[in-house]
């Protein structure tokens, strides 16, 4: 039987996962992918908790609200965040964070 | 939902999410992320959050991927060739992702109101049609859905979204217009022959 503990579960592997992709990865781009992993991992806790208690009757959709708002917010974050990409791609030809070294010293 | 159809959903979600930190070459990364994304939606839809699963589909699996493919194929970037490994990070990471696999297993074991059971909370439409007429809120189409003994998940969710968190909708599509206008200027090429033909003083 599915319980509530069992979506946390999964959702806390993910965000774990996500972590560890934005730790250990060197490509900004994978880096970026590890962080809407992460988005998404509590959206999945968030959708568990809505449905797990119910109001009336049926899922809590003030918290599925919350999670409409996160895929927004998470959309235009991409967009914006890619272009970056673009920007720091042309100005330096590289994609890893080890060469993006100008404030270090 | 079947049993083996969340542990199989969940296995995919987290097989490739692991696919995804493991593989070098980036555009396995962003295929394999798509099917990661492919498989919580069919976790957020044994949820009983159907607009919330499609909309995952369409958004991640649909538009930001193909944004990261085509970033990814527009300035060719090839798999990450083999550096000396960084070994604070990685043993950075490890301590981390070790920490934080403990605090949750802690905090799970300890969630007695977590081991309630899907079954043990069923959606209930004839409570919802009476709560809702307590409240004074009356809509035909949702109310004759929860009569039949459906939960319309798009209608309530849109009929949440378009009275309670209108103006919230409303930041929202500002939001959208500045991170549009962002992009544009972020990924505006300067023109630099023009500004060297414009004679300097003027």
């Amino acid at each position: 039987m599915v319980t509530l503990n069992d979506y946390l579960l999964v959702s806390g592997l993910l965000f774990t996962i996500g972590l560890a992709g934005v730790v250990l990865r060197r490509s900004i781009i994978v880096i970026f992918m590890c962080l809407e992993i992460m988005l998404n991992a509590a959206n999945l806790s968030l959708v568990a908790f809505t449905r797990f208690r119910t109001v009336d009757g049926v899922p809590d959709y003030n918290a599925q609200m919350l999670v409409f708002l996160i895929i927004t917010v998470a959309a235009a974050e991409v967009a914006v965040g890619l272009a970056i990409i673009v920007a720091l791609f042309r100005a330096r030809r590289t994609v890893h964070v080890e060469d993006i070294n100008t404030m270090k010293n | 939902m079947p049993v083996f159809l969340f542990y199989l959903f969940s296995a995919v979600t987290l097989g490739f999410a692991l696919l995804v930190v493991l593989q070098r070459n980036p555009v396995t990364s962003a295929m394999s992320l798509v099917v990661s994304f492919a498989g919580l939606a069919a976790l957020f839809i044994s949820l009983d959050a159907y607009f919330i699963g499609i909309l995952q589909i369409l958004i991640y699996a649909g538009a930001v991927m193909v944004l990261f493919l085509f970033i990814i194929m527009l300035f060719d970037i090839r798999a990450e060739e083999r550096r000396r490994f960084n070994r604070t990070a990685v043993v950075g990471g490890a301590i981390l992702v070790l920490a934080f696999t403990l605090v949750m297993a802690g905090v799970l074991s300890a969630h007695r109101d977590g081991r309630r059971m899907l079954q043990s909370v069923p959606l209930d439409p004839a409570a919802a049609l009476q709560a809702r007429a307590a409240a004074g809120v009356k809509l035909d189409s949702i109310d004759r859905d929860l009569a039949n003994g459906e939960v319309p998940d798009v209608k309530l969710m849109g009929e949440t979204l378009f009275t309670r968190y209108n103006f919230h909708l409303q930041v929202m599509g500002v939001l959208l217009l500045c991170a549009t206008a962002g992009v544009i200027i972020l990924s505006r090429r300067e023109d630099r022959q023009a500004a060297d033909r414009t004679p300097p003083g003027r």
